[in-house]
């Protein structure tokens, strides 16, 4: 029996691991932690997991912009929200009457994908992907999506409008 | 190389424990919180397969950046109205706002 040689284990899987422990344990303190400050930290974390998923799947520019939008974007934005709305940072029960029963539908649906991940044969090809990647998705942005580009512009402006007009002071005219 | 039955199944855990945040929390943020778990979820497995199973073929990768964007327009639109909720009825607690019901 051949001894147990630490560095025959390939980097690739320890950063996986690593990151799982990240992504997965970030996502359980998100759901558990009782306040929601801290739940919103662990949502950071979850993220930066996710970040190194995209790197170990050679997707830079997603790595990237995973990094700025939701680690920095909306983990701020979630942030501010916790801070004007005091209450939560109460240390009560932040889970519902129901959260046995979330429980099990999560549960059951994890069992389900995990048989399902496992039974399917994955038509799985080992064509490595373009030196290029980024000038490949500017390509197929600006041409075969351009669409859906255009479309998800429009979608973001509004949702900026929308934003500002229903979270802005009422003025005393209003009211 | 990580097999892709792996990546699937760490997807699909992010995706349940998703789940579970958005349906047992009573914060109007901590559910959405949840969604963007998983919304994250379904990006690892976009990425995942656009590597594994298509990986001359970008739409894994513009389809991952359409849901960060629709990700991040929600999120936006959802905390602004938090925000207004709570200035109106101090409280972001889902189960108190049920003016719709009285």
């Amino acid at each position: 029996m051949p001894n147990f040689d630490p560095s025959q284990i390939p980097l690739v899987s320890i950063v996986f691991w690593v990151m799982t422990v990240f992504t997965l344990g970030g996502a359980l303190g998100v759901v558990t932690s009782r306040n929601l400050f801290h739940a919103a930290l662990y949502l950071i974390l979850s993220f930066f997991g996710v970040t190194g998923y995209y790197v170990l799947l050679s997707a830079g520019f997603l790595a990237m912009v995973q990094l700025m939008v939701y680690a920095g974007a909306i983990a701020i934005l979630i942030l501010f929200a916790i801070m004007f709305s005091r209450r939560p940072m109460a240390h009560e029960s932040q889970a519902n009457q129901q959260w046995w029963l979330s429980l099990l539908l999560a549960l059951a649906l994890f069992v389900v994908l995990v048989v399902v991940v496992g039974a399917v044969n994955w038509p799985v090809s080992d064509a490595a992907p373009a030196a290029d990647t980024v000038t490949q998705l500017g390509v197929a942005l600006l041409g075969s999506y351009l669409i859906p580009f255009e479309v998800v512009a429009v979608l973001l402006s509004v949702a900026m409008i929308g934003a500002i007009f229903l979270a802005r002071e009422k003025t005393e005219a209003e009211e | 190389m990580i097999p892709l039955s792996w990546w699937l199944m760490v997807s699909a855990a992010l995706f349940s424990i998703g789940v579970y945040g958005a349906l047992s929390r009573k914060n109007a943020i901590g559910i959405l919180m949840g969604v963007e778990l998983i919304l994250n979820a379904v990006n690892i497995n976009l990425v995942a397969f656009w590597r594994y199973v298509a990986p001359n073929d970008i739409s894994g990768q513009v389809f991952a950046i359409m849901v960060i964007t629709v990700a991040a327009a929600e999120a936006a639109v959802g905390l602004a109205l938090v925000i207004a909720v709570y200035r109106r009825r101090h409280s972001a607690i889902v189960e108190e706002l049920d003016i719709l019901k009285q």
